[in-house]
């Protein structure tokens, strides 16, 4: 399912400050099957436009449309994996994505639901973990409940907001190769929008870097295709000879970026 | 220039061994804040201080001299915490009795316990004009249970009503604002002239007085729903019966229990004001009924057997408290 997003704009106010558009009309379209990754820097607005193909967010204008239908709110047809987890606390890791399947698949026979839960909580190895709450694990495997909680209502979207962001390294990677195989594997996910601010991560995963940036550049700075074959290894990837380049030119745009900012903070 | 030159030298390494740039550390910045569960967990801070009586057992030996109570508690079998309570009961009973030594009509304390005793003796006798201490704290607890059981289920229903929807929060927070700081009493005539029935009218005042801390707590905790599990409900299109038990009530019960201890509280002692006006049984008749008969020690007498069956009420609902309070959530 492509998505097309058609001249979003957004725009923040807060007390006291002048408001301030972070999304200056978005244009961008995202084929069926392609994983995406948004990067840039704090206030970007990147996350803002997650939210927004989400339902979560109001654009002030513009559109987004799925298939050619306009998203008029959030749906399990774009399922969200936030950076915080976002587990219930007092519910077991099962009841977590038992709750969430049920309620967005009322349609679903009892017998698939359970066939689903048991299926992506096995698939990030936590089965066995299943009764446990999210306040007796670790982190890393609650944000795995939660990546299974959005794979198990089976939505053709995905959209993950930094979901890695809040682990060590060791785990992120860990889970970085979860999320692939469970993308291009048996799941019914096709298309994945992921914010991030890892490079490397963006590069390893994404068919294609879209990087955002404060003004005074457009919100979209520019799209870096990576065209690596998959699988993709996070150890061999690096030896591919368009990883440099590509490297190169996300470091000159972010910290370009940076170095306008922090100059315009010294001249204030 | 070039964009390598421009590219701090900090940077630098990071780029060309290819481990995670400066970048991918900036959201690590959020991590130790990202347990979703900070505000329902502090009930023990939103609950004023009635508690105090009965867990006070926190700071002991912090004085120099910690031979004197340690000894002290030794020779009489007791801890620290209970010595210092014996100390303190012991004082006050001493001052009690220093005060009243010259008085004829108001009772010291040997009095009081002489008729305390009496009182419980025979708690329950019943002949048609007297009736026990016992039946009297009974008559007026089930007019709290009964006014406080009523106001339990109005106040959550309206507070969980105020807080997931916003219409209903600004339709109804005016006028609670202004209901709530008049003193039940004042309802009194109004019920007592449209029920015509004393027993009642004490019935409808518990439940005006018990119903605005609990309403207010309620509301107060069901829209302090933190935005993480909102957004879940939204995204997983949660239906009205699933977030109401999921998300809303697991929220708010920590609140909600301390809104009824509050109620329980208030209302335990509002009955006794109520009973007074309202004239025929109850404790707070009794009280009223000993003053015009001038029998303060019966006065007194009952004031201790108010202010012991308010704590067990207290204690009770604390421990519910204790019990309903979800444990801390780490990221």
């Amino acid at each position: 399912m492509s998505i097309d997003i058609n001249g979003i704009r957004k725009s923040f106010r807060r007390r006291g400050h002048a408001p301030q558009e972070v999304l200056r009309g978005v244009d961008l379209t995202i084929n069926t099957g392609e994983f995406v990754s948004f990067i840039g820097h704090s206030g970007c607005g990147k996350s803002t436009l997650l939210n927004i193909v989400g339902g979560l967010v109001k654009a002030d204008s513009g559109t987004v449309r799925i298939d050619g239908q306009p998203v008029s709110g959030p749906g399990p047809d774009r399922a969200m994996v936030f950076q915080n987890y976002s587990l219930l606390p007092w519910l077991s890791l099962r009841q977590n994505v038992r709750v969430a399947v049920q309620e967005s698949r009322p349609d679903w026979k009892r017998a698939r639901v359970d066939e689903m839960v048991e299926r992506y909580l096995t698939a990030v190895s936590l089965w066995e973990h299943r009764n446990k709450r999210p306040g007796q694990v670790s982190g890393g495997m609650a944000q795995r409940a939660a990546v299974a909680r959005a794979f198990a209502v089976a939505p053709r979207t995905l959209l993950l907001d930094e979901p890695f962001g809040a682990l060590d390294a060791l785990t992120r990677s860990r889970l970085q190769q979860q999320l692939v195989d469970l993308w291009d594997s048996e799941s019914e996910t096709e298309t994945v929008l992921m914010v991030t601010h890892g490079l490397d991560e963006a590069i390893l995963l994404a068919d294609r870097i879209v990087v955002m940036a404060n003004l005074p550049h457009p919100s979209v700075r520019t799209t870096i295709d990576v065209p690596i074959p998959r699988p993709r290894s996070r150890t061999t990837i690096m030896h591919h000879p368009v990883y440099d380049g590509i490297q190169k030119q996300l470091v000159d745009l972010l910290i370009a970026d940076n170095d306008a900012e922090l100059a315009e903070a010294a001249a204030a | 220039m070039t964009p390598r030159d421009a590219t701090p030298s900090a940077v630098a390494p990071a780029v060309e061994d290819s481990s995670p740039s400066q970048m991918s550390t900036a959201p690590r910045a959020g991590a130790g804040t990202a347990a979703p569960e900070t505000s329902t967990t502090d009930i023990e801070s939103q609950a004023p201080a009635p508690t105090m009586g009965v867990e006070a057992g926190g700071q002991r030996g912090r004085a120099t001299a910690d031979w004197l109570p340690a000894l002290g508690s030794r020779l009489i079998g007791v801890s620290v915490t209970t010595f210092w309570a014996l100390v303190g009961l012991a004082v006050f009973v001493a001052l009690w009795q220093l005060a009243t030594r010259n008085s004829a009509t108001v009772p010291g304390p040997l009095d009081s316990a002489r008729t305390l005793g009496d009182l419980l003796s025979r708690p329950f006798f019943h002949t048609t004009n007297d009736k026990g201490i016992g039946l009297h704290l009974y008559i007026s607890l089930r007019r709290v249970f009964m006014g406080f059981g009523l106001a339990a289920l109005v106040g959550i229903t309206l507070g969980l009503a105020m807080g997931a929807a916003r219409p209903v929060w600004s339709a109804l927070n005016p006028l609670v604002q202004v209901l709530r700081p008049v003193s039940p009493l004042a309802w009194f005539p109004i019920w007592l002239y449209i029920i015509q029935e004393p027993s009642q009218s004490a019935i409808v005042v518990i439940f005006i007085t018990t119903l605005w801390p609990t309403l207010i707590n309620t509301a107060a905790g069901a829209v302090a729903i933190p935005r993480d599990q909102r957004n879940v409900a939204l995204v997983f299109k949660f239906r009205p019966l699933a977030y109401l038990w999921h998300v809303l009530i697991p929220n708010a019960l920590p609140s909600i229990i301390t809104g009824l201890r509050l109620s329980m509280g208030i209302g335990w002692m509002v009955i006794v004001a109520v009973e007074m006006l309202q004239g025929n049984s109850g404790v707070g008749y009794f009280v009223w009924n000993s003053y015009n008969a001038l029998e303060l020690d019966k006065v007194v007498a009952a004031i201790v057997l108010i202010g012991v069956v308010g704590l067990v009420l207290d204690t009770v609902l604390l421990r519910l408290a204790r019990w309903v309070t979800p444990e801390e959530v780490h990221g």
